[in-house]
């Protein structure tokens, strides 16, 4: 598994990619295989306040739905349009094209408390092992 | 994440668990049993099936046979279909109910000859029909086994199948009508084959005892290489037979629900004798039934998926009972049970997704129809 360093994770699995206080979101790439081919996604205006932990959309797979959580608070500066015509972006790219929205954190200081890319990995192993 | 509901105990493993593991499955809690969802994605999967062919493994399904001078009079009695319309070499779909003419089961009828039967089931209630079975025995000179532990089942499905499997047997498959069966050699190894599956697409399955299940696998993979066959998970396997409207025991059907309720008016035969839930399927047919499974698809975004209530303003009147993106189709389609005054095709449903009432209309099915 391909882990960026340079990000940071939630445990439901988004991680956010910091630059200065813009932070780009996404789901991880053990999401995206756990959720199987993504047909479509519903997400925020651009505009939206977000607060953290508050619900930013959902992901649809063949297989099943999922709940995106926002990891910081903020408000929503872009969404990613190329997801409506290429959903699949987010199984093949999940880390690049794949992106979901740019926020503008409130508070940049939010993402320390996310996991590591190392500690991300590990909780992953634990989740997958039960 | 996921849909896939956990059970209690350990998991049960199929005979192939180890060549599935080794070929990329990943594998999920299946009804109790650990299978594969998929290999690398449902998408690809259910295409292969469509236009090439895919090869699963259905070895968790339970074999019941039931032999002896009054097997088919017992037979008869279970069931909703006429099973002495079976020849011997032929399959029956067919609905094990109960005199509520809820479902215990659908099932498979192979008949060997009209004293010799093999039933297939479905994974979940192979104890419970088991049980049925035996409790029903009581009044008939019949001889029932349970012999799920005997048969592993593979289902190559998709158009080249007859082509990949027929490289290995010295059966004419082309003889083998739809809905027949043989007893031959399959790469050497005893077997029973079928043109039967789930899918909406040719194909075949075949039961073999599980100490060859393994070897076979591979084996009919090896052969489809040069169509692009390739092992499909139980992902695929369900948004195939969806499309063909093949109903799913446990959402679609279940003890609650009757056959004519299901829109499955084609395996009741009032006319055969005497049956369990006759009597109230001839009051359903004569008042009509007052709720019915219908396909529809949706008009708004959304999957209304299984366990979804289909509502009118404040009122529930209906349920979602399988739903999904459709490969072929590419939109989201599904089953639910509504009131008769919505089942007309053409209705416009509301479909409450995460609390939203979502539109969906209804549309004939199956969804898709192979091109004979």
């Amino acid at each position: 598994m391909t882990t960026p360093e340079e990000n940071r994770y939630a445990k439901s699995h988004e991680y956010i990619h910091l630059d200065g206080d813009i932070g780009t979101i996404g789901i991880t790439e053990y999401a995206q295989k756990e959720l199987g081919d993504v047909v479509f996604l519903e997400l925020p205006k651009v505009g939206s306040e977000l607060d953290l932990g508050d619900e930013l959309g959902s992901i649809e797979s063949v297989k099943a739905v999922s709940e995106l959580f926002c990891p910081v608070s903020g408000e929503v500066i872009e969404v990613n349009e190329a997801l409506a015509d290429k959903p699949e972006l987010v199984n093949t790219d999940p880390y690049g094209d794949g992106w979901m929205i740019k926020i503008r954190c409130k508070n940049v200081d939010e993402v320390d408390v996310l996991m590591s890319a190392e500690e991300y990995e590990e909780y992953v192993e634990k989740e997958a092992g039960h | 994440m996921g849909g896939d509901s956990p059970s209690a105990g350990p998991l049960k493993r199929t005979p192939l668990f180890d060549v599935e593991s080794e070929l990329g499955g990943k594998m999920v809690d299946f009804g109790g049993w650990e299978l594969p969802v998929q290999y690398t994605s449902i998408l690809e999967e259910h295409k292969a099936v469509r236009e090439r062919a895919g090869l699963f493994d259905v070895s968790h399904m339970g074999e019941i046979t039931v032999a002896g001078p009054q097997a088919l009079d017992f037979l008869q009695k279970l069931t909703c279909n006429d099973v002495s319309k079976l020849q011997d070499g032929r399959c029956q779909y067919n609905g094990l109910l109960y005199p509520t003419a809820g479902f215990v089961d659908d099932i498979l009828i192979y008949q060997n000859a009209p004293s010799d039967y093999l039933i297939v089931v479905n994974a979940s209630n192979a104890d419970k029909d088991f049980e049925w079975f035996r409790e029903c025995a009581k009044d008939f000179d019949v001889e029932l086994r349970n012999v799920s532990d005997q048969y592993a089942q593979l289902a190559l499905q998709g158009p080249a199948s007859e082509r990949i499997l027929q490289t290995l047997t010295e059966l004419d498959l082309s003889a083998i009508k739809y809905y027949r069966f043989r007893r031959g050699k399959v790469d050497g190894i005893d077997a029973i084959v079928s043109r039967t599956g789930y899918t909406g697409e040719d194909g075949f399955e075949v039961y073999v005892a599980p100490q060859h299940a393994g070897d076979l696998f591979r084996k009919i993979l090896e052969a489809g290489k040069p169509f692009d066959a390739i092992p499909a998970g139980l992902g695929a396997r369900d948004t195939l037979r969806l499309e063909a409207r093949m109903a799913l025991y446990g959402n679609d059907i279940d003890q609650t629900t009757t056959p004519l309720e299901a829109d499955l008016g084609w395996i009741v035969k009032l006319d055969k004798g005497d049956f369990f839930g006759a009597d109230v399927l001839r009051r359903e047919k004569g008042e009509g039934v007052r709720r019915k499974l219908v396909g529809f698809e949706m008009i708004d975004r959304g999957i209304g998926r299984h366990g979804y209530p289909v509502v009118d303003g404040t009122q529930k009147i209906g349920i979602v009972t399988s739903g999904t993106h459709s490969p072929t189709l590419k939109k989201a389609i599904g089953l639910a049970y509504v009131t008769v005054e919505k089942a007309e095709v053409g209705s416009e449903l509301l479909i409450m997704i995460r609390g939203k009432e979502t539109k969906a209309r209804v549309v004939p099915t199956p969804f898709y129809k192979r091109a004979k």
